[in-house]
């Protein structure tokens, strides 16, 4: 835990790996919920 | 006082005029809304929530650590556990912010007179970074006085140094528990407000490109 963090290194963009994760990991889950069905109620007027 | 009295005629009235306004820009449908619109329907709608979720864990986290003070919340397991909650909501706030704020941007939120609403939010986000900013100032241990020591030079570099000293324990432990949570919280209560009294922005009609 205490150790030293491990860095992504590519070009000029110099990164930790941890907060490499949290990135993919938001980048991740936005896609999730732009693209996963969203429960709806019964209601057919155009409104939920 | 009867909530259904009717607003008497006195418009001299700085009471009467104010819930005239009320009135008009933010009746009981738009703030406590039964239905949202068909578009809402969408987990993208969810993040703006769990980010107030998370706040309000942060919040009642951090009264508990200021409550009972640093020596408990290092020494002690119960200590230690409400330390982590108050961290891990706040890792949770902002991810979900940022989260809150992809979406809005891809929606172009900021449209059809709600600029004001975007741009407190991005208020709110800035706060919330000093906000967390002292609060690893705040923490009473070693990680706090390498962050200060350090950033110091960060502070007097960009000229703001003199009014806000990260090696001032008190002053930043003040804004932290007090005056910056009193602004986001304020701030929050004014977006939803505002949300509210709009609604939610329509999708942008790939027809009319962003005038729908």
């Amino acid at each position: 835990m205490d150790s030293p963090t491990t860095y992504f290194h590519w070009g000029f963009i110099l990164i930790s790996v941890p907060n490499l994760l949290v990135i993919a990991g938001m980048i991740v889950l936005f896609a999730i919920a732009v693209l996963a069905p969203f429960p709806h109620g019964g209601d057919s007027d155009g409104r939920r | 006082m009867d909530a259904a009295e009717p607003i008497p005629e006195q418009p001299s009235s700085w009471t009467v005029r104010t819930r005239r306004a009320i009135d008009r820009h933010l009746p009981m449908d738009h703030l406590l809304p039964v239905r949202q619109p068909y578009y809402v329907g969408s987990w993208v709608y969810v993040f703006g929530v769990i980010t107030i979720a998370a706040l309000v864990w942060v919040v009642v986290s951090g009264v508990v650590l200021a409550f009972m003070g640093p020596q408990w919340w290092h020494d002690s397991r119960v200590g230690r556990f409400f330390n982590s909650l108050h961290f891990w909501s706040v890792q949770l706030f902002f991810i979900f912010m940022v989260l809150h704020l992809w979406g809005q941007y891809f929606m172009a939120g900021w449209r059809h007179g709600r600029a004001a609403t975007w741009a407190i939010g991005v208020v709110i986000f800035g706060i919330s970074i000093l906000t967390a900013f002292t609060g690893y100032l705040s923490q009473q241990n070693f990680d706090s006085q390498f962050i200060a020591v350090n950033a110091k030079d960060a502070m007097n570099g960009a000229g703001v140094g003199a009014f806000f000293n990260v090696l001032n324990f008190g002053q930043m432990y003040g804004l932290h528990i007090m005056l910056l949570p009193i602004g986001v919280t304020f701030l929050v209560v004014v977006h939803i407000v505002m949300v509210r009294a709009r609604g939610v922005v329509k999708p942008i009609d790939p027809e009319g490109g962003a005038r729908s």
